[in-house]
């Protein structure tokens, strides 16, 4: 049983063929509208989400399947003290494919030790976020035809943000990445994330100037300070202004490079970036959709002929 | 000091001086109910000074949990007062309830019946990462 808790869970190979899925779903919606007819998805939310959860939700329903679960702790049994071994027991009766969100780090891993279905990582804590790296991948391809050879520069909080995290370990796979990492110090990448990149052979550099590595960049990905990955209030309210894109900041960069951010934006970059040629981050949401109904579609179908997993 | 030789059972040598106490512990070789000797800072010419372990009955040893507290380690299995066995130890690939993640956004720490599951992802130096959030783990 194949399931998807790190984005090291597929290979190079698959996830490219997942983005060819994604590009066929968008130029043909209509021949995947009843591919996942009669079948479920229980979408297990133990934290706040808006986009993840709504477009695991739409791309079902957009593959003529069903939805069922909760959208916080407190809506489901571990308000009670259940476990999350117990959960999943449970809602795999129901459900032929579980994505989950949890606040701890870690819980899809036990999610999936216990589940006969496919379980799907929609976010632990700060750790990974698997479907986000493959929308992000997806973005990057369709807008750049490519995901060899790019510099990619990742901005703001880098050491609580799953999304950046994640991405790095599925771009540092693709020959001639560069990394580019801005943040504060206090936010820099794990070592574990930066371990990573430099046993991948891949070139990491860290900066704490966004204006000095723009002209360098091929995608600039924002990140939001999270208020909720903070043990003090104090901490967050120092640091949440620290990186902030604005039009001026943009004037430096390459014509084709694009602004990606996965979304809650809060003050990081500004509204008059939306219109901007290089603003790319509710396409990246449009993409999102896209990619969850590949992901979706490969699991379901696993171990079939010809089948992506 | 004069420790008797043992006719059927364990040695652990070559342990690094000082470390043996640790591993005393992680064995719990305090539940045996047979002789067990404890012998500091002897003399190696190897080593210069090592610490060694008797135990006077073949008992079943957790060599994962060994070889990670110190993987230059030799075990000796004695049977009729011979060394009948040399067992080198190796970094274990996985650790399963040897130690605890420390990191307070884990899993672990609040799912009572996940096993503490700690993998190798560097050999030198060794480092081991739990195999649920990729924490460290740091002595």
């Amino acid at each position: 049983m194949r399931h998807v808790i790190s984005p090291q869970d597929l290979s190079v190979t698959e996830i490219e063929r997942l983005l060819m899925l994604g590009d066929d779903i968008i130029a043909r919606p209509e021949a995947y509208a009843e591919s996942a007819r009669h079948r479920k998805l229980a979408t297990l939310f133990y934290e706040p989400s808006t986009r993840t959860r709504l477009s695991f939700e739409a791309a079902m329903l957009d593959l003529g399947g069903h939805v069922l679960g909760f959208s916080s702790q407190e809506a489901s049994s571990a308000a009670k003290g259940e476990s999350v071994a117990d959960t999943i027991r449970m809602v795999q009766c129901y459900a032929d494919l579980i994505a989950m969100r949890h606040p701890k780090e870690g819980a899809p891993v036990v999610a999936a030790r216990h589940a006969k279905v496919p379980v799907i990582n929609a976010g632990d804590g700060g750790h990974n976020h698997p479907t986000q790296t493959l929308t992000d991948l997806m973005t990057i391809h369709r807008e750049l035809g490519s995901l060899e050879g790019l510099t990619i520069g990742f901005c703001g909080d880098l050491k609580f943000g799953r999304t950046v995290h994640s991405l790095i370990a599925a771009m540092r796979r693709y020959p001639g990445t560069r990394f580019i990492l801005v943040s504060p110090t206090e936010l820099r990448a794990p070592d574990y994330v930066l371990d990573g990149i430099r046993a991948s052979g891949c070139v990491c550099e860290e900066s704490r100037s966004m204006e000095a590595v723009m002209p360098d960049l091929d995608v600039l990905y924002m990140t939001r300070v999270q208020r909720e990955r903070f043990f003090n209030e104090a901490d967050y309210v120092r640091l949440k202004d620290s990186f902030i894109l604005d039009v001026p900041k943009l004037l430096h960069a390459r014509p084709g490079m694009i602004v990606m951010h996965p979304l809650p934006r809060v003050n990081e970059i500004s509204v008059k970036v939306d219109d901007n040629p290089h603003a790319r981050y509710f396409e990246q949401a449009r993409y999102g959709k896209y990619i969850r109904m590949a992901l979706i579609l490969a699991l379901l179908e696993q171990g079939k002929e010809g089948a992506i997993l | 000091m004069n420790i008797d030789s043992i006719h059927n059972g364990i040695v652990l040598d070559h342990i690094q001086a000082g470390r043996g106490i640790q591993i005393y512990q992680a064995l719990h070789l305090d539940e045996l109910d047979c002789v067990v000797a404890l012998i500091k800072n002897v003399k190696s010419a190897k080593m210069g000074r090592k610490d060694l372990i008797k135990v006077d009955e073949m008992i079943g040893l957790d060599l994962a949990a060994l070889g990670f507290i110190d993987p230059n380690i030799t075990i000796n299995l004695i049977i009729d007062g011979q060394v009948a066995q040399k067992k080198p130890l190796n970094l274990p690939r996985e650790l399963v309830n040897v130690m605890k993640c420390k990191n307070p956004r884990c899993i672990t720490t609040i799912e009572q019946e996940v096993e503490q599951i700690f993998r190798l992802t560097q050999e030198d130096p060794p480092l081991y990462r739990c195999a649920y959030c990729e924490t460290a783990f740091r002595n």
